[in-house]
């Protein structure tokens, strides 16, 4: 198999882009990254996108972005997998790099979601739940991820206090990312002030609906040398893991436990042969506070019941053992769901090649996570500096 | 290229009047029953059970009408804006020309351009007066207006409005229009489509593309057009979805807080879209001294401006007692509940 190094990365910023069109904000990102590796085309392009049927009746991305990016007559497809159709667009390309397939490819996440109504949003996110089992009985991602919280505060003896420090610091860390979409530093009062949508969930628990695109470009390294990259841009990709759980809450044997995130970052860690601790970043997915509390409990970064211990004890902040969301995470600089795990990509890249704005001291491996659905289906992926 | 809405002859408001319902509901009553903390101000005017858009206007135009002392009969066109008329189909103008005694020998007609409706209605009685068609004409703004249970909105949109009487510019004149000028886009950031109860909006988009952009623009383009600078203006009444909007389109301009104030009634009153800033304005002239300038500008959904520059006239000292003030009906003020609120709005649906 053969390594795959990312060489090249492209954002626009998360924001409500209400005059910017999908197509417009893929394409701003992809050329963005295309123009940091110095490249004008591509072999391939992957496209993840979780909902863009509903949001802005286009379907067929792949041939669309490729299309109005002028690269030819390449393969180009869209990857789903929910929120985490990023994440997964990331590994599928590099999956093809490292097959020897595919020399050099394109990776963008894009989603525009605020053209659509507030309330037809929470719909369209909620076709990624069981849509017999648990959309049709009104249950929302807010109304579930509010269950968990629930359960995760009752069980373990946490304060809604306790969890609102995971969006106090993706908005300390977010306020110095440009490209975030609240960059504006909150307090536990705050959080703890902002209205009920699902109690305990509040508002400021959880993540916008936003728009945005991000993209990578990876190839090989022998092909980066032949371009010419310097190699201090290279960001190579040593492991990735992906699994599903059930996909509905009520068939969980533990609610409080993400186990497609345990064994995606197993099969990560046993790829880049390295452990939890090993990491000096973690990009997890916080759609909501929650989730950011089990997701470093299932990568090994805390014990069961003691993910929200780690934000207590200030060990989640950049200067701290473990560091997450160092440019905003999902709360702060934003939620494009079909992009988010591009974003979390780009993010890891730039703190590795030392270029971010809130950079994390000699930044060596990161760990990126990123959850469809209520943990029905994650990626884990890692990244090491070369 | 003019763009400047400036009518042949000169022309001035020779009478206005407001009306505000008595009932009020505060925020922290409405934010109880909703669960919410936080509120866009303070409290707003609920009209009772037999009053609506339609009487709201009668008040306001008798009030007017009192300060202009002159005969209805000699009104050649009423001109009403609203978003809350009482039928979808039939006019309220017309009811309103009855009640005044103002009929047969008029035009009549409803406007509806969101909240810009009553404003709207003032163009054209600018151009209908201005242009020597008719001697005096009237414009109406006044809504009871309609805000979804538990939607941002519910907090904010009222009951109230006012009328102004347009005739042209002489000794009777309490304050004369410089001119005006009217910035329209299609900017979709708050409708109600027909057989709807409640009107649906873009959230945050209501403010920066819509809200901000027009109200600016308008102002701009107004105060380019006649020469003047946010100096030459004693006070500046905005249209008012809230307070956070005026005082930060005010702070954009260069605006001092203390020109907006008097003419700031949101906090108190809430929205009264159609009406607001008529009713805004009307609190203006209840103070303001001849020479004065005053700088309208309104802002419907949809979206537009109308903005208009005002210099007050010697002849406002004598007359703006003749008829309750503005101030007169915000401080005649009785409480309410969430209950009573919702059997006066008629939001309980047996």
């Amino acid at each position: 198999m053969r390594k795959a190094v990312i060489i090249g990365v492209g954002m626009t910023p998360v924001g409500e882009h209400w005059k910017t069109s999908l197509r417009d904000l893929a394409v701003e990102a992809l050329l963005s990254a295309m123009d940091d590796a110095n490249l004008d085309k591509v072999d391939s392009l992957y496209v993840g996108n979780m909902i863009s049927g509903p949001f802005v009746e286009q379907e067929n991305l792949g041939a669309l972005i490729a299309d109005w990016a002028g690269l030819g007559h390449i393969p180009a497809v869209k990857i789903e997998a929910a929120c985490a159709s990023g994440g997964a667009a990331v590994q599928e390309g590099a999956k093809a790099v490292m097959s020897g397939l595919e020399d050099v490819v394109a990776v963008v996440g894009v989603e525009k979601m605020t053209d659509a109504w507030p309330s037809d949003a929470t719909r369209y996110l909620a076709y990624a739940s069981d849509a017999e089992w648990e959309l049709f009985h009104g249950a929302s991602f807010v109304a579930l991820n509010a269950l968990v919280m629930r359960y995760y505060m009752h069980t373990y003896g946490y304060t809604e206090e306790d969890l609102a420090l995971f969006a106090v610091n993706a908005h300390i860390n977010g306020a110095k990312n440009p490209y975030a979409m609240f960059k504006k530093p909150i307090k536990v009062e705050t959080v703890l002030r902002s209205p009920y949508i699902a109690d305990p969930l509040k508002l400021f628990d959880a993540s916008p609906v936003c728009d945005g695109a991000a993209a990578v470009i990876i190839t090989t390294p022998e092909k980066a040398k032949e371009l010419g990259i310097p190699k201090e841009k290279w960001v190579e990709i040593t492991g990735m893991g992906r699994a599903i759980d059930t996909i509905n809450l009520a068939n969980r044997k533990e609610l409080l436990r993400l186990r497609a995130a345990e064994v995606a970052a197993q099969k990560a860690y046993k790829m880049a042969g390295i452990e939890a601790k090993d990491v000096d970043l973690f990009e997890v997915h916080d759609a909501f506070t929650i989730m950011a509390a089990l997701s470093l409990e299932a990568v090994g970064a805390a014990e069961r019941g003691k993910g929200a211990e780690l934000a207590k004890e200030g060990q989640i902040a950049i200067d701290g053992d473990y560091p997450i969301q160092t440019m905003g995470g999902l709360k702060s600089r934003g939620h494009p769901v079909g992009a988010t795990g591009v974003y979390q990509t780009v993010e890891a890249a730039l703190q590795l090649r030392g270029e971010a704005p809130n950079q994390v001291p000699d930044a060596e491996i990161a760990l990126t996570q990123n959850i469809g659905g209520t943990g029905s289906n994650i990626t884990v992926t890692i990244l090491r500096r070369v | 290229m003019k763009r400047l809405l400036k009518p042949a002859k000169e022309v001035g408001i020779v009478g206005y009047g407001a009306y505000v319902p008595m009932f009020r509901i505060k925020n922290a009553e409405i934010g109880r029953v909703w669960g919410v903390n936080g509120f866009p101000i303070e409290e707003k005017a609920v009209n009772n059970l037999d009053e609506d858009a339609l009487t709201i206007g009668i008040e306001a135009a008798r009030n007017a009408l009192k300060r202009a002392k002159i005969d209805p009969k000699l009104i050649r066109a009423i001109w009403f804006g609203s978003e809350s008329k009482p039928y979808a189909v039939k006019p309220s103008a017309t009811v309103i020309a009855e009640a005044i005694g103002a009929t047969p020998d008029l035009d009549a007609a409803d406007f509806e351009f969101a909240c810009k409706a009553g404003t709207e209605a003032l163009q054209a009685a600018i151009g209908f007066v201005g242009s020597g068609m008719a001697e005096y004409a009237m414009a109406i703004g006044a809504d009871t207006a309609q805000g979804r249970p538990g939607d941002h909105l519910e907090f904010t949109a009222a009951a109230g409005g006012a009328a102004y009487i347009v005739g042209e510019k002489n000794s009777e004149t309490l304050a004369y229009f410089e001119g005006s000028y009217s910035y329209v886009t299609d900017t979709p950031d708050f409708w109600r489509r027909q057989h709807e109860h409640y009107p649906r909006h873009g959230n945050r988009f209501t403010g920066e593309p819509a809200y901000f952009h027009h109200v600016i623009s308008a102002a701009k383009g107004l105060m380019e057009e006649l020469g003047l600078t946010v100096n030459d203006f004693d006070y500046a009444v905005f249209h008012q979805p809230n307070v956070k909007f005026p005082l930060t389109a005010a702070k954009i301009l260069g605006i001092p807080i203390e020109k907006v104030k008097p003419g700031l009634l949101s906090g108190i009153i809430g929205n009264t879209y159609s009406g607001a800033t008529l009713v805004g304005v009307s609190a203006v002239l209840d103070i303001a001294k001849p020479g004065e300038r005053i700088l309208w500008v309104s802002f419907g959904s949809g979206a537009g401006s109308d903005a208009f520059s005002l210099v007050v006239q010697d002849a406002i000292e004598e007359k703006r007692d003749l008829a309750p003030k503005t101030w007169d009906y915000i401080n005649r003020k009785k409480y309410i509940d969430y209950a009573l609120y919702v059997k006066h709005r008629g939001k309980l649906i047996m």
